[in-house]
């Protein structure tokens, strides 16, 4: 299998007959489950994504007292793939969320100080949850477009005046401190190819991947390094061309 | 007194309903099912072989539900992900609504794992989880005597009402009864309920039941069609 796939992408073609460095049909919807505080599906092919943002009051951290706080979750449901089981988070679904979590967090797109309510007392924590319908592989880079969607479709709930009633059947108008989309894009390398948007199919022969964060401007603020077999550093800026590039074109979708 | 639904429906109305087949691409079977803001989506995995092994039954195959909420399901705060008790029961009673209208003898010692995962609940969500997972197993092909439809019927004051809302389903004093069938011969597969009523009132709330689940049942029965392209709409 490998080999034949090896065979069609040194002819520049894949099973599907893409290009290496195309994605499948990619559509962002915001606002599918109006009962979630903030929800965004997302579909790259037969890849279906649903990402739900629930806001909770908490007592901020100490040596955080003037921030908010921000958690993500993803489940592997086996629902979504035969390749996954019941039980516990796997693995994949922690290092999914945490991916995620990631490139939200580190491209300082999300001003914390806002989520505050009252310094040292009371904050709002943003839980974004992750699951996917159907997994036919690049749920990464679903799943970390569905985040932002989610939080740019969000409105917090009121909140009652001695802050201790937080009124879930109204929303407000406020939206979610997010000043701009981090994106992230996935490369994978198979062979001596590198390719974005793999299948499930196409995931299982994967050797390496590289999970960029990209920012408008063009800089980078998150790697993870996935896969088996090592890359070089020419290989890795290679790759963050092209996820730059990419992320581009995923960003407009927003 | 009478009591007034907030949603202005009539006592034998349901919320708007819709339902899908094939929405799962990598399952064998799957469909979703919406009630009002209640949605359902089912997928049904197998035949395939049970593990571990002293599970299997070597008389015919088995059949394992899965009921999950997401985390942002209901309304309030996020819920805990994974299984609490309540998912437990219901996956278990979900199995029992399902089994009489299928058959599985032709399967020993395989599994049928239904996997039914609720993205938004407003009441009534194990009764939607039932009505996908019957429609996804007929999807799957299984060999089936009746699909299986639900609808939650109970009483709010002195008012018998079909498909209660959250309000109506939290009601201070009233009771709330999910009825599953196989509609063409009314036979109840599950049967649950929290609160008082009279026998006479039960009588009515079981006759809506049946009424509306001959509804759903054309709904379900519509939307496998569509997928297969048999008949129009």
């Amino acid at each position: 299998m490998k080999n034949h796939l090896i065979k069609l992408l040194n002819q520049g073609i894949r099973f599907d007959g893409r290009k290496t460095d195309e994605y499948r049909h990619v559509t962002v919807e915001k606002g599918v489950y109006p009962q979630a505080e903030g929800s965004a599906r997302v579909k790259f092919g037969a890849t279906e994504v649903i990402v739900g943002v629930k806001m909770e009051t908490m007592a901020p951290y100490p040596d955080q007292a003037d921030m908010g706080s921000i958690m993500v979750g993803a489940e592997l449901i086996p629902m979504s793939s035969p390749d996954y089981e019941s039980g516990p988070p796997s693995n994949d679904a922690v290092e999914l969320a945490r991916v995620v979590d990631r490139g939200i967090r580190e491209s300082g797109c999300l001003d914390f100080k806002k989520l505050c309510i009252k310094e040292g007392e009371k904050a709002w924590m943003i839980t974004i949850d992750i699951v996917p319908i159907n997994a036919d592989g690049n749920l990464f880079d679903a799943a970390s477009l569905g985040a932002i969607a989610a939080l740019q479709d969000a409105r917090f709930p009121n909140i009652s005046e001695d802050l201790k009633e937080i009124d879930y059947k109204h929303k407000s108008d406020n939206k979610v401190p997010i000043n701009f989309a981090p994106v992230e894009v996935t490369v994978y390398k198979i062979g001596d190819h590198f390719l974005v948007d793999p299948t499930r199919e196409e995931e299982k022969l994967v050797d390496a991947r590289l999970t960029v964060a990209t920012l408008e401007d063009g800089n980078v603020c998150a790697f993870q390094k996935g896969g088996e077999h090592p890359l070089s550093v020419d290989e890795i800026f290679k790759i963050i061309d092209l996820a730059v590039k990419k992320g581009k074109e995923l960003r407009k979708l927003l | 007194m009478t009591y007034k639904r907030e949603d202005g429906r009539k006592q034998t109305e349901t919320r708007p309903i819709d339902a899908k087949v094939g929405v799962v691409a990598n399952a064998v079977g799957s469909a979703m099912f919406r009630i009002g803001k209640t949605i359902a989506y089912a997928a049904v995995y197998g035949p395939r072989e049970l593990y571990p092994k002293f599970l299997q039954d070597p008389s015919k195959g088995v059949l394992r539900c899965n009921y999950n909420m997401m985390p942002f399901a209901s309304s309030g705060e996020r819920s805990r992900p994974g299984p609490n008790r309540r998912a437990k029961e219901i996956s278990m009673v979900t199995e029992k609504a399902l089994l009489p209208a299928i058959d599985l003898s032709k399967f020993p010692n395989a599994v049928v794992d239904v996997f039914i995962e609720l993205p938004q609940c407003d009441a009534g969500s194990r009764c939607a989880g039932i009505c996908a997972a019957s429609m996804a197993l007929a999807d799957a092909g299984i060999v089936m005597k009746d699909l299986v439809s639900a609808v939650a019927v109970g009483r709010v004051e002195d008012q018998i009402l079909v498909d209660l809302n959250y309000i109506e389903d939290s009601y201070e004093g009233g009771a709330d009864i999910p009825v599953a069938m196989m509609p063409s011969t009314g036979k109840v597969t599950l049967l649950q309920m929290d609160g008082v009523i009279k026998k006479e009132q039960l009588k009515k709330a079981l006759e809506l039941a049946h009424e509306t689940c001959k509804h759903i049942y054309e709904v379900q029965k519509s939307a496998l069609k569509q997928k297969f392209g048999v008949g129009s709409k």
